[in-house]
């Protein structure tokens, strides 16, 4: 992680310790002295945001597993025994479920965040595609956690899921055999899911680390989406502007987090789940949880197994292509009137087909689902591409500097904004 | 590498001669041996690479316990005509109907050009009074009612495919029939699956 790093030891000791093992040095360089754009908004938390909601998912994972026991017969108890019997487990419990739901909502503002200010465009391609392996290892890591408390949606969900890779030619099979260690979902699908399920968001937070290595070699993206060119006109340092930034948007995130946890905390769940699995009778309706919402309604939409599957993995698939798909070189929606449109008809197919997925299937809602599915991948496949060559975007302003101050207005672009001033703009 | 050289010039050459190979000149190493050494041993390291990952591989595969419960008897006179058994086998639901005259009928009767995997009911049962099932459908694994759908025989909740009296793919999502487990008739009343 590369940074104008400024941090001196003071102590005897700290340089001792610093010419061994330089790891305040890299903090220092990474999270304090970093420079970041001075025109960063609020949807720039959601990074820090994010590493929170990872970090609070693994303390409360960790203590939920020592009371917790991954057996296909007493599973679902220990989860109600939690809830019932062991201190603030009831707490804890939601806040592990409850923050699976927040953790999507971030990762959902956080991508499209990206999507609207372009931040997947040159050279930020890599750091986009770690993020998108992110979110697939959340996907699988949330799939799997939802299967533990082995409730009817659990053990349903667990079985349609798993059978997406029965679609598979030939092999496909022999797959969904491997993977329940059986002929159905059962005990030894419930005890990997559980081993996985710890293994997993450890994955995640390597991945992290790569993410934010790889965000700090080419610097943040920003709202005006033009680079950095002075780094003493168009940078504030991380700490304390990002920090405390980051600490407020935090603070407001964690009041609807609380307000979830402690009001309505089953609200994002289903009743159904709460009903022991029961491998004989399927529940009428199969929903997935809200946040794999759009992607079931785009399984659902098409009536070929196969073809369907393909469709369910491609909507996913195609956000890694993202930074070759666009086309035009202006990265920010601010300065792309037309793109700026399809963006919001995009994040209203996205909702559109969430809450088609959330439905029954009748034949309006497929055929619905059918146009919406059309739309997402068109988005991607068509939109993208062709905007960037025929779009007329509005002119770029010279600095990120010149940016802000023309927006304050009663700037100067000329003014030299020295350290002890930037709190002043 | 600065080695001394030895004293006498020719030496070298009668140790080549004595070991077979060329220590100087043009043709120093013989590369087919060399090619030879690094294939072979690539290969060896990649088959033991192989075995070692193999057994962690296949321990997700289903177990002893799993295999040894494999097959399961069933008593058919409990079953009245038009109703439907549902017994567990291999942790799947199995779907035993007894038929109606009509429902046989309708099965026997539909032509294989209409349907989406084509099988004549006939291919599908043993006596045609029964028709034994897996009772999960060939689309995401759920489990489909019985007597509903438009063809009177099972529709599935989850994703809307629908099968005839026969356990066969008419409508929806589902790519295949119904499976027919291996069964065999013990006597009139009894029947063993798997």
């Amino acid at each position: 992680m590369s940074g104008t790093s400024t941090y001196v030891p003071k102590s005897a000791l700290g340089k001792w310790f610093e010419s061994r093992l330089p790891i305040i040095g890299l903090v220092h360089s990474s999270f304090v002295a970093y420079p970041t754009p001075r025109n960063l908004n609020y949807l720039w938390t959601f990074g820090a945001i994010l590493s929170f909601m990872l970090a609070a998912q693994i303390v409360t994972g960790v203590i939920l597993a020592m009371h917790y026991v991954p057996q296909a017969n007493l599973a679902f108890d220990s989860v109600e025994h939690i809830m019932r019997d062991v201190n603030y487990g009831w707490l804890l419990r939601y806040l592990h479920s409850n923050g699976a739901s927040m953790f999507f909502f971030a990762v959902y503002a956080h991508i499209f965040r990206g999507i609207y200010y372009g931040s997947y465009k040159a050279p930020r391609e890599v750091l986009w595609i770690l993020g998108v392996i992110i979110y697939l290892l959340m996907m699988a890591t949330a799939f799997m956690g939802y299967v533990l408390p082995w409730g009817q949606m659990s053990f349903w969900g667990a079985t349609v899921i798993t059978n997406l890779f029965s679609a598979i030619p030939l092999v496909g099979k022999s797959i969904a055999t491997w993977l329940w260690g059986g002929y159905a979902v059962g005990d030894p699908t419930l005890n990997r899911f559980f081993s996985l399920h710890y293994l997993l968001p450890f994955m995640i937070a390597g991945v992290v680390v790569l993410h934010v290595w790889a965000l700090h070699v080419v610097g943040q993206n920003n709202p005006d989406g033009v680079e950095v060119k002075n780094v003493a006109r168009d940078t504030v340092a991380f700490t304390p502007y990002a920090t405390l930034k980051d600490v407020f948007g935090l603070a407001v995130f964690l009041i609807v987090y609380a307000w979830f946890v402690f009001y309505i905390p089953n609200y994002l769940g289903d009743a159904d789940n709460y009903i022991k699995a029961n491998p004989l009778q399927t529940p009428a309706r199969i929903v997935p949880e809200w946040y794999l919402l759009p992607f079931y309604a785009i399984l659902r939409a098409i009536p070929n197994k196969l073809l369907g599957v393909i469709a369910l993995f491609s909507a996913i698939a195609l956000l890694a292509f993202l930074p070759w798909l666009d086309t035009s070189p202006v990265r920010s929606a601010k300065y792309r009137p037309v793109f700026r449109v399809f963006f919001w008809a995009f994040v209203a197919v996205c909702l559109g087909l969430g809450w088609l997925g959330s439905q029954e299937i009748t034949d309006a809602y497929v055929l619905a689902a059918r146009i919406l599915a059309i739309c997402y991948f068109a988005f991607f496949l068509v939109v993208l591409p062709l905007l960037g060559l025929l779009e007329t975007t509005r002119p770029l302003p010279p600095s990120i500097a010149d940016a802000v101050l023309a927006r304050t207005k009663g700037g100067s672009a000329n003014v030299a904004v020295g350290p002890a001033e930037k709190s002043a703009v | 590498m600065a080695r001394p050289r030895r004293a006498s010039a020719c030496r070298p050459r009668r140790e080549e001669k004595r070991l077979g190979v060329h220590l100087s000149g043009e043709a120093t190493v013989d590369q087919s041996r060399r090619d030879f050494l690094f294939i072979a041993t690539g290969a060896a390291a990649a088959v033991a690479a192989g075995a070692t990952v193999w057994p962690l591989i296949d321990q997700m595969n289903p177990d002893a316990s799993t295999l040894a419960l494999s097959s399961t008897e069933i008593d058919l006179g409990a079953v009245p005509e038009g109703q439907i058994l549902t017994v567990k086998w291999r942790g799947k639901p199995v779907f035993v109907r007894h038929r109606t005259k009509k429902e046989i009928e309708e099965a026997q009767n539909t032509p294989l050009n209409e349907l989406r995997d084509p099988q004549s009911d006939a291919q599908r049962v043993k006596k045609p009074e029964w028709l034994i099932v897996i009772g999960v459908c060939t689309h995401l694994g759920c489990i489909p009612l019985g007597h509903q759908g438009k063809y009177d025989g099972w529709f599935c909740p989850c994703h809307g495919s629908v099968y005839d009296t026969s356990g066969r793919i008419r409508q929806g999502p589902a790519p295949a029939n119904l499976e027919v487990p291996e069964y065999a008739f013990l006597s009139d009343s009894k029947v063993r699956i798997g």
